[in-house]
């Protein structure tokens, strides 16, 4: 087990990148700690896996090293690392019998026949593929095809990490969740660093204790889920993570009150320096509240009902906003608009503003 | 779901038929006339019955000529299929050497089979052949046209030469396919070189090979030309195979009905083998399409 280190890491697939556009990972310096387990959320095409392959050592990254503890493992290749990674799509040994499959990693270091054998059981009552070992692994589902492959990223118990590159992107919703259940009792019973990557948020929110969001080749926020809910560092957290995202409107901030393009202004419930560049406040639709009277007119597009909540589709000021409405609250004709002062965040071109006098 | 039947579509297939029929029934029910019937010219058959059939299946030339065959495809096929996945696993996958080696590898392809025998032929000459002429200043005794062993090694040599390229091409085309998270995988499974060929890359290519090793079989087992061309069936008859010997019975001694009844039986053989290969295929096929293909 081990901490990860990323010392000034940056990845490029061009030879000789010009300018930062050629960079699929822009700069970073991180560390991941032993035993956690994180989360890597983005969209797709933002640098998660390029992120992950650099760090199992299937990409050695142009710039910048990578330690594990204290040893740089940059140029040390993917068995020295000791590492166990899960694919997206799964990766099984045809012609083996799941068992096989299963023991295929600790045979291959040499482990003793009977270790193997206890150690194989174990993890296939974990996967719950007790009553197949025996059976060939082609032939079976795409389902239990993935299983394998998780079980066999799981059934080495000295590995430094075990990285899982959206393994349960073709496993059906319900086993999702038991997979994932399973996947955090594995992380507390046995502490393992585990790295998860992922473009959904509701698994990455509720696998990690914390979330790394990646946007554009960058990190840009690392923090549990709710600093992300709550402070999002940057607006493509803001949007990315929840449903519906936070809203944003357009604001020259200005002391404690953040003046709206219409006139009307805001009170944000903290100094702030004044910024320059493009100024935003952003504000989740949960911290919108209806009033009857104060705050700012709202036109109202349109209604949802998302079950157990409704979402408000709306405008203020000519910019969109949504709200999300507790159930049973009812919508007035002349309603108006209220935020929560402190639950508003600031930005300045994109990234998160802190209040004077109060830490981010 | 209701179809229409219109069996007036049949006739659209009528001019194939027709044309199937010039091209391969009369000729094929010629060769079955004078496999059954003696004739002495003159366009005169006399009924022979399973005469010719039972002189061909006794005759120790066709025996022998068999033996020779069998064991030419066995020797071919036991070196161009590991020489040719061999060659597949260490062509370069990608980028301007990968294009430039799959040209090189399909020139031998391109050449026409009699062409391939006058280049093995001169290639082989003591006096003015480049192999031949190279082996004799190293003090080699070498002769294809005298020595049996020489024949067969030339022989031998040029159709592996000629259609490893083949076998190469079609692991290649498998190898390409399969994805590269099972390399990444094997790599973390710390798997050996060996295991990853054991595991990953021969049972991806199993599709291709069996349709190399059908295709090699089948080529090798009507092979003409190229021997004619270099050895013309000798020394003696050490190198006369199944459709030489063939050629020799029925146009060379004019021997028709021996010969029909030969190249029926030649004909059967081969439809046996290839619909044996086609079960073994077609089998094979449906236990692979069970799996839900994911990537």
């Amino acid at each position: 087990m081990a901490q990860i280190t990323l010392k000034n890491l940056a990845h490029s697939y061009y030879p000789n990148p010009q300018s930062e556009q050629d960079y699929a990972l822009k700069e970073m310096d991180h560390v991941w700690l032993d035993g956690g387990a994180y989360a890597l959320l983005g969209s797709s095409g933002c640098g998660k896996t390029t992120l992950l392959n650099i760090i199992s050592g299937l990409l050695r990254p142009s710039h910048g090293r990578v330690l594990f503890n204290d040893r740089d493992v940059t140029d040390a290749a993917t068995a020295e690392r000791n590492i166990a990674q899960v694919f997206q799509f799964p990766v099984v040994y045809d012609t083996m019998s799941v068992r096989d499959n299963l023991a295929f990693p600790l045979r291959n270091r040499g482990m003793d026949a009977a270790y193997i054998k206890a150690r194989v059981d174990q993890i296939a009552q974990m996967i719950g593929m007790e009553s197949m070992l025996q059976r060939k692994a082609q032939g079976l589902t795409a389902d239990a095809k993935q299983k394998i492959s998780l079980g066999r990223g799981m059934v080495r118990e000295d590995v430094n990490a075990i990285l899982f590159d959206e393994p349960l992107t073709v496993i059906d919703p319900h086993m999702k969740w038991e997979l994932r259940t399973q996947l955090k009792q594995l992380h507390r019973e046995f502490g393992h660093t585990m790295i998860y990557v992922t473009h959904d948020q509701t698994e990455a929110l509720t696998f990690a204790d914390k979330v790394v969001v990646m946007y554009d080749g960058r990190v840009v926020q690392m923090g549990t889920p709710e600093e992300l809910f709550e402070t999002p560092a940057h607006t493509f957290v803001g949007y990315f993570i929840g449903s519906p995202g936070m809203n944003f409107l357009d604001a020259d901030v200005q002391g404690n009150r953040a003046l709206l393009p219409g006139g009307e202004s805001v009170d944000l419930g903290a100094e702030y320096a004044p910024a320059s560049g493009k100024v935003q406040i952003g504000i989740r639709p949960e911290h919108a509240v209806l009033t009857d009277g104060a705050g700012l007119p709202l036109t109202i597009n349109r209604i949802e009902d998302a079950g157990r909540h409704r979402i408000l589709r709306g405008e203020v000021m000519g910019s969109p906003l949504n709200i999300v409405l507790p159930e049973g609250q009812p919508v007035g004709e002349n309603a108006r608009v209220a935020f929560t002062p402190a639950k508003i965040n600031v930005y300045a071109d994109d990234w998160r503003v802190a209040p004077l006098g109060r830490a981010a | 779901m209701d179809k229409t039947q219109n069996n007036k579509a049949w006739f659209l297939v009528l001019p194939v038929l027709v044309l199937v029929a010039f091209s391969a029934v009369i000729p094929l029910m010629t060769v079955v006339n004078y496999a059954f019937n003696d004739t002495f010219g003159n366009n005169q058959f006399f009924w022979a019955g399973l005469e010719w059939f039972d002189e061909m299946i006794h005759s120790s030339r066709l025996h022998e000529a068999l033996g020779r065959q069998i064991l030419f495809s066995a020797i071919i096929l036991a070196i161009e299929v590991p020489l040719g996945i061999f060659v597949a696993l260490n062509m370069p996958k990608k980028g301007f050497w990968s294009s430039f080696v799959l040209v090189v590898m399909s020139l031998p392809l391109l050449i026409p089979f009699n062409v391939v025998g006058t280049i093995w032929q001169i290639f082989g000459r003591t006096d003015i052949g480049l192999l031949g002429h190279t082996l004799a200043a190293l003090g080699i005794d070498y002769n294809y046209t005298a020595d049996v062993l020489d024949a067969w090694i030339t022989v031998v040599v040029m159709d592996v030469w000629h259609w490893t390229s083949l076998v190469a091409l079609l692991c290649y085309a498998g190898l390409q396919s399969i994805p590269q998270a099972y390399y990444q995988a094997a790599k973390i499974d710390q798997a050996s070189r060996w295991a990853v060929f054991r595991y990953i890359e021969l049972p991806k290519m199993s599709g291709v090979l069996l349709i190399a090793v059908l295709l090699r079989f089948m080529d090798s087992f009507m092979i003409y030309t190229e021997p004619f061309v270099v050895t013309g069936g000798g020394p003696g008859n050490a190198t006369t195979f199944l459709s030489i010997d063939l050629v020799k019975m029925a146009v060379g001694q004019f021997d028709l009905g021996p010969a029909a009844a030969f190249s029926l039986m030649y004909f059967l053989v081969i439809l046996l083998v290839s619909w044996v290969f086609y079960t073994v295929m077609t089998n094979m096929d449906r236990s692979a399409s069970d799996i839900p293909e994911e990537l």
